[in-house]
């Protein structure tokens, strides 16, 4: 069990007139290895929640626990939890500051008081994790393509060799393509690693695809928490709190209404394509 | 001739390195002919890189062609004396809501468009009432900006650039960093502006099932544009579009991929409504 959030509270500017209540009781299990989707409006509480689980914010009341030890603990070491539950911010290419790709993915290693090789092994791996051919790594990381650059500020979390990696919508603008690449890149990292994965995204499409779990956010609590399947059932309510269903399931339900009976819990392009061709034979 | 027209424009800018020699040219548009005609609404798509901002850049003069010309409205944008005429006739939105936003109170902010322009007060406040009830924010005329969710502090954007009566907007990629209500908002109000009000949209975005509003897509690659046509010619080359690093609407892959299997399916499906009816062809 890597992560356990344990009636957390948190309160903007508590005590002031301008308190915001962003986070109301949150409970949540994150065990080892499971590929998580985080969804919500904007100002659900996503980006919230996500800064607690790195120590980045302090609940105003609750825990948070890392492997059965509280967060806020005489003597938890929060330097070791930073390198191991690894946060990706929105548009991190804004982050890069090195010279050279190679020495900006050495940073985050360097900071763990590791040995000059080991820092550099670390980076290696990351780089290669991320796909990132040998020729850019003494490049200057500004001289980069979008999707490149945000491949390279990925790397840097991954440099630290983190156990859980959350990523603040790791696609935002980028074309279709950069999408898929980066995503895919991903799941392919879990697969070989082993690793938990959060993603916060605002597509719907993409968290169908990828992931095992969805947590839906509204007003800062939990509204769903459950397989994409289950969690797409809802999307009346999903709308009435400002998400949708993948387009593909508004389809089947269309063709299901119109057309002929199918099932309409469908979330991706390939179910829904066999699902079609199975009605069709029968 | 069109409200935007650009005959063989290409935009070059010089790398420089850190001690400021130049390191070479980068070629960002390439020989481009274009003419958007007044009330078109026309979506630019293409990958990062493509020269897609760039163009949009020229359209109100944020940019002068390196060779070439845009004219916006009939005026040359490498005329000085033109400028404030094409930045009122041909405004812009960006893609993050929280760096164009300066007033305190949202009807203040709509304001400052018009205010600059030297409209009289009475007929400033006319033009915030009319710009904030087109884009559906007139009920939070009062509230703070930054109070605003994403998709409602673009449409505020998008009002402060209509407070000022251009022919044209320009959104560049107003939605990338919106959630799904709040690209669904912005897309609308776009949509109301150029059917009700007549105003000519120029949509870039990296969402193809916004594209499918357009009456003409615009595909960019390397600074060219490399094709071009309405969305349901565009949308019908799936592989082409997939060369460019783009796609297609998810209802538009499902139908590819159902034709692919052997469903005799016409090209080019790009409403859910199409396929309904495609389908139906085939009990």
């Amino acid at each position: 069990m890597a992560i356990i959030v344990n009636h957390v509270s948190y309160i903007y500017e508590e005590g002031t007139s301008m308190a915001v209540h962003a986070l109301k009781d949150i409970n949540l299990q994150i065990p080892d290895g499971q590929f998580i989707g985080l969804i919500g409006h904007t100002g659900s509480g996503k980006s919230t929640l996500v800064q607690h689980l790195n120590g980045l914010i302090k609940p105003t009341h609750g825990e948070l626990y890392y492997n059965g030890e509280d967060y806020y603990s005489q003597g938890f070491d929060m330097k070791r939890l930073r390198s191991k539950v690894g946060l990706v911010f929105q548009y991190p290419e804004h982050q890069l500051f090195e010279t050279d790709v190679f020495s900006d993915v050495c940073f985050g290693p360097k900071n763990l008081g590791l040995s000059k090789s080991e820092i550099e092994l670390c980076a290696y791996a990351a780089l290669k994790q991320v796909g990132l051919e040998d020729e850019y790594f003494y490049q200057s990381p500004f001289d980069l393509s979008g999707g490149q650059k945000r491949r390279v500020a990925i790397a840097g979390v991954l440099a630290m060799k983190p156990d859980v990696l959350i990523l603040d919508e790791p696609t935002a603008g980028l074309d279709p393509k950069g999408r898929d690449e980066i995503l895919d890149q991903i799941a392919r990292l879990r697969q070989e690693t082993g690793i938990t994965v959060i993603l916060v995204s605002h597509s719907m499409e993409d968290v169908a695809k990828y992931v095992d779990r969805i947590i839906v956010m509204n007003k800062g609590g939990i509204l769903f928490d459950d397989t994409p399947k289950q969690v797409f059932r809802s999307y009346r309510k999903l709308e009435e709190v400002g998400l949708a269903a993948p387009q593909v399931t508004y389809i089947m339900h269309e063709i299901n209404n119109k057309v002929f009976p199918v099932d309409t819990d469908v979330t991706t392009l390939e179910e829904a394509k066999s699902e079609i061709l199975n009605a069709l034979r029968k | 001739m069109g409200i935007i027209k650009a005959g063989k424009l290409a935009f070059e800018y010089i790398r420089r390195d850190d001690e400021g020699n130049v390191e070479g040219i980068t070629r960002a548009i390439d020989d481009v002919d274009l003419d958007i005609q007044q009330g078109d609404f026309i979506a630019i798509l293409g990958h990062n890189g493509s020269g897609k901002s760039t163009l949009a850049k020229h359209m109100n003069a944020i940019l002068y062609p390196t060779e070439g010309t845009v004219w916006v409205d009939g005026k040359d944008t490498k005329e000085e004396k033109y400028l404030w005429d094409i930045r009122q006739n041909a405004g812009m939105v960006f893609q993050n809501p929280d760096n164009q936003i300066i007033g305190q109170v949202v009807e203040e902010d709509v304001g400052f468009g018009p205010e600059n322009m030297g409209i009289p007060t009475k007929e400033i406040w006319e033009r915030v009432e009319e710009s904030l009830k087109a884009v559906g924010m007139y009920e939070f005329r009062k509230h703070s900006p930054n109070k605003l969710s994403g998709g409602q502090k673009q449409r505020v954007s998008i009002a402060g650039v209509i407070a000022m009566h251009p022919k044209c907007i320009i959104l560049d990629e107003p939605t990338a960093m919106l959630d799904p209500n709040g690209r669904k908002e912005v897309i609308r109000a776009a949509r109301a502006l150029n059917q009700v009000e007549g105003v000519t949209v120029v949509l870039i975005t990296h969402y193809m099932e916004e594209a499918i509003y357009a009456n003409q897509i615009i595909v960019m690659d390397k600074g060219r544009i490399e094709m071009q046509g309405t969305p349901k010619e565009v949308f019908s080359r799936v592989e082409e579009l997939k060369r460019l690093r783009l796609d297609v609407p998810q209802v538009t892959l499902l139908a590819y991929e159902l034709k692919k299997a052997g469903l005799p399916l016409p090209d080019g499906i790009i409403t859910a409504q199409e396929l309904v009816d495609a389908l139906k062809k085939q009990k």
